[in-house]
């Protein structure tokens, strides 16, 4: 254990059975040097309130469960540690963007429901039978396509979208950098399929490019850059399809 | 049955976080330089067609002209800047398995601007 | 995601959407067209364990490996309790498991030429090990899931909580579930279950394991009369970092990484793990030697070491260096990046630069549901696949990167199972599935929910059984220290019938959701502290200090738990062995 530290948590409450508005509940710990802020909740809800709720496991930066707002930015919980806040106070509040169930417990329905829609699986030129072996693929082709495929789903980059924020049909950053991440992969042909919903009104063109969907990503995904890309390829095809209307598009 | 809170963003929500603040301004600037555009191409066109360009020159020579110009001058640098800054996610270049480094792309893509802007400036005081 | 129906029906129900359900979901889905698959699972399918999982899957693949070589290591490993006709399967599977997975989109790591990578692996003979750099598991459950999008047959019930199985005409019929957003209960019937829920290694106070591994399918099982298979056999693993218990995976030494104590010597040599090679050998690591020995033996070796003051004492605990620091930053950040990332961020050291500080931590669960080698158990229409299951193909010591491919394959395999079982029976009553609700909604009205003062708490109870299985059941327990641990569990279990809950609410109460999963991890303790009593013998992880030797005559046998009133009964079943005789296990070339 190191050093013990007097902080002060201001959690955001919110139980819709008893509560139309939500409070905010301070709870002064003695927090140790190297807790995150995940260890600071989950001290308090064994010693001091169990009723507290919000969602963890992994703790490990990698589950993607624990994501809220820390002082207004939003954060992985699990990796976000309470000496880097010069501020006695750290105020904790569920993700931005998203109704609240109860307390710091966000409803992501929206996000599992627009996942699907922009077909984030593998689609092969055509099956390839097992004992045909792997698609080859070099180091190189992978790297193309691996930082877009690093993304939790922790949900942080839609918080941080003012145009998720604004109007919630946004398909949004995490969706669309799972799109690009097939897109790019040297097995896959299903960029003309994908196209409906990428590029629908709520798709790519709705992102006015910001950008803090990138900043605040804890796994370096840089979802804005991903959807730049996807703007310049489908533009790109458009522009093809225009000049050479004859030749099919791959 | 559970009622979710929902809470709308605020109209001043580009107020409350300087990047927020950079990309309200970034999206600003672009009208203005797009406002600029259109008012030189009518006033050029209308003092082509009246013949007047000397009154033109004499309102260009003020100094609520030269102020004017210099502000418009920063706001287009500025979104120049955030378009310079831009280009290496959209160019995203490989070299092997090495990603090509997304300053490089975007030193180039400066120097580019300005390499372009001196031989313009020049061409036109020639 | 769920349409509310007046009652929820499926052909074939899996519990827990981690590596093995989805799989599982996958293979009915894909592979039983028109079979109803519902995916129930007490989180988002992307936040289930796997995901942690770090270093590879085994697999035959290059042309100098074979098949009978991965089942040899694998008994090996297993301290040759392994069942080999399920070793077979596993490794025979293996392969198309691995590319199909390729097929699906999975980013394994690639040769220059294109072909995938394999990397050595502690225990193995040879490089058979896939990976995804080093977040393997991740990858592969994010593949998992994004391809189960795929298919519209598979229905998910995210973040429902089972709390019983339905058991009526001698056979499973179904599950009773809370819907965690609502605090609803219902019974979703189903012609066959499969449980894909997972190891409960939070039964241990350090672990690498997340929050939601709590052994709740094991103990679902266990209650419905179903044995909990070598239970006894805990896997700690030798590198995890202090403090948090966070793993720092098996291919660190892969790569070549070696441990030191505390006065910087490579300590394994001196465990009967082989001689040690100089780090620029080109032999360097070597296979099955030192390092890459087997998860038991070093962390044995670390107990030894700090029994006789040879390692490091630190704040969180005493602990030896692994050192990678020769393998270069290049080769750090592209192989084992996460490696480099974890240890940072958790102990502010950077590995390229310095010594990792690790130490032993629980991470793995050989024992589970006893099931045959199709992952059915004895109550028919219950399945169960994974860690979760215990099939057996690990037996007293799980080798590394084989615990990614037993859930690929017997996932996919429990599936097939139970999507036959479900075309031979009828689907549940409605009345049944009523019932079953109705009466488990008042069992906990009348214990955990009930309006009275709270005695005891979730938390309290959880901790102290978590110490007394440390102290009773660690890596080296004798008869003396499992005897106090029974009897602690025994006592925790009634502390726990007075446990009342602070939190009756019902939008997202993670307090009912935690003591529900504390009376699991009681269940799996006792059944824990009880098999490693009886088993009077040492065997892989399972080192009992007043028994030391390995007693084949006696104990080459599965120990089955059975839940009865009081203590548990143990009974035991016979290994199968096929073609590998019970030998000596060599590690290090002697």
């Amino acid at each position: 254990m190191g050093v013990s530290d007097r902080t002060v948590l201001e959690v955001y409450r919110y139980l819709p059975e008893n509560q139309t508005e939500p409070t905010f509940q301070t709870y002064e710990i003695d927090s140790q040097d190297n807790w995150v802020v995940l260890d600071a909740l989950n001290h308090i809800k064994a010693e001091i309130d169990s009723t507290l709720s919000f969602r963890w496991s992994c703790r490990m930066g990698v589950c993607g469960s624990c994501g809220m707002m820390v002082n207004g930015e939003p954060k992985l919980t699990c990796e976000t540690f309470i000496r880097d806040y010069d501020t006695m106070t750290v105020r904790i509040e569920p993700l931005n963007h998203f109704p609240v169930i109860r307390d710091l417990v966000i409803n992501m329905d929206d996000f599992m429901e627009k996942l699907p829609t922009v077909s984030p699986w593998l689609i092969p030129d055509q099956d390839k039978p097992l004992d045909e072996g792997e698609y080859l693929q070099t180091p190189g082709q992978v790297a193309r396509y691996k930082r877009f495929s690093m993304c939790i789903n922790c949900m942080l980059c839609y918080s941080a979208c003012p145009v998720y924020g604004l109007d919630s049909s946004f398909t949004g950053p995490a969706a669309l950098a799972l799109a690009e991440r097939y897109n790019l992969d040297s097995r896959d042909h299903g960029r003309k399929e994908r196209a409906a919903t990428v590029t629908a009104h709520e798709g790519i063109w709705e992102c006015t490019y910001v950008g803090e969907c990138t900043q605040v990503c804890p796994k370096d995904v840089d979802p804005a850059g991903a959807i730049q890309m996807l703007k310049l390829s489908y533009a790109l095809d458009w522009a093809k399809s225009v000049v050479m209307p004859k030749r099919g598009r791959s | 049955m559970t009622r979710e809170l929902t809470k709308p963003l605020p109209r001043n929500w580009w107020l409350k976080k300087a990047a927020y603040f950079r990309f309200m301004m970034r999206e600003l600037t672009s009208v203005a330089v797009l406002a600029y555009t259109l008012l030189i191409v009518w006033t050029l066109g209308s003092a082509a067609n009246s013949g007047g360009f000397s009154t033109l020159y004499a309102f260009l020579s003020t100094s609520l002209s030269v102020s004017l110009h210099v502000v418009i001058l920063a706001l287009a640098l500025y979104h120049t800047g955030t378009w310079i800054a831009l280009t290496p996610k959209v160019m995203v270049l490989w070299r092997d398995d090495e990603r090509v480094d997304p300053d490089f792309i975007a030193g180039v893509t400066g120097i580019s601007f300005l390499m372009i802007t001196g031989a313009t400036i020049w061409l036109v005081l020639m | 995601m769920v349409e509310k129906m007046d009652s929820l029906q499926h052909d074939v129900l899996i519990v827990g959407a981690g590596g093995a359900g989805l799989r599982a979901a996958i293979a009915v889905a894909r592979d039983h067209p028109g079979t109803s698959v519902g995916l129930i699972s007490k989180v988002y399918p992307m936040r289930s364990h796997t995901v942690s999982a770090e270093g590879g899957a085994a697999a035959v693949i290059s042309a100098s490996d074979s098949l009978d070589d991965h089942a040899y290591d694998t008994i090996a490993g297993s301290d040759w309790l392994a069942d080999q006709d399920a070793v077979e399967v596993l490794v025979e599977n293996a392969p198309d498991e691995m590319l199909q997975l390729e097929h699906w989109g999975c980013p394994w790591s690639r040769d220059a030429d294109g072909h995938v990578s394999v990397r050595p692996f502690g225990g193995m003979k040879l490089e058979r090990t896939w990976y995804a750099a080093d977040k393997t598991g991740f990858h592969l459950l994010h593949t998992l899931f994004q391809t189960a999008l795929k298919f519209d047959a598979i229905i998910r019930y995210d973040e429902w909580f089972v709390t019983s199985l339905i058991v009526a005409d001698g056979r499973c019929q179904g599950v009773v579930a809370i819907d965690i957003r609502t605090g609803e209960m219902l019974s979703i019937g189903a012609k066959s279950v499969v449980l894909c829920t997972g190891g409960g290694g939070r039964v241990y106070p350090f672990t690498t394991n997340g929050n939601i591994k709590t052994g709740d399918g094991m103990a679902l099982a266990y209650r419905a009369g179903v044995p909990l298979k070598d239970m006894e056999f805990v896997q700690y693993h030798p590198t995890g970092l202090p403090g948090t218990g966070i793993l720092i995976t098996e291919a660190a030494r892969g790569e070549g990484g070696v441990l030191l104590n505390n006065e910087g010597r490579r300590y394994l040599q001196d465990y009967g793990l082989g001689q040690p090679l100089d780090l620029k050998d080109p032999d360097h690591p070597r296979k099955q030697t030192m390092e890459l020995g087997p998860r038991d033996r070093l962390s044995q070796a670390f107990i030894k070491e700090r029994e006789a003051g040879r390692t490091f004492e630190g704040a969180d605990g005493d602990y030896v260096e692994l050192d990678i620091r020769h393998l270069g930053e290049r080769e750090i950040d592209r192989k084992i990046p996460m490696v480099r990332e974890l240890a940072v961020r958790y102990v502010g050291i950077d590995p390229v630069h310095d010594p990792i500080p690790v130490r032993t931590v629980v991470h793995y669960m050989m024992g589970g549901i006893d099931t045959d080698i199709q992952g059915a158990t004895s109550l028919p229409g219950l399945f169960a696949a994974g860690e979760c299951a215990c099939v057996s193909v690990n037996g007293a010591n799980r080798l590394g990167s084989n615990s990614l491919t037993e859930i690929l394959v017997f996932g996919a395999r429990a599936a097939v199972a139970a999507a036959d079982h479900a075309r031979r029976v009828s689907p549940p009553s409605n009345q049944l599935l009523e019932n079953s609700a109705g009466s488990e909604q008042s069992r906990l009205e009348t214990t955990l929910l009930r309006k009275d003062a709270t005695y005891e708490t979730t938390f309290g109870i959880r901790s102290d059984l978590q110490d007394a299985l440390e102290e009773g059941a660690g890596i080296f327990r004798d008869k003396t220290t499992l005897e106090r641990a029974c009897s602690k569990i025994t006592s925790l279990k009634e502390r726990y019938e007075n446990l009342v809950l602070t939190d009756t609410s019902r939008t997202f109460n993670t307090e009912l959701v935690t003591a529900l999963e504390l009376g699991a991890m009681l269940d799996i303790g006792e059944a824990i502290a009880h098999s490693a009593l009886a088993r009077t013998e040492s065997r892989g992880s399972h080192q009992r200090t007043d028994h030391p030797d390995r007693d084949d005559p006696g104990f080459l046998k599965h120990s089955l738990a059975y839940r009865s009133e009081g203590n548990p009964t143990i009974d035991y079943k016979n290994v199968t062995i096929t073609r590998w005789p019970p030998g000596e296990r060599v590690y290090g070339g002697e």
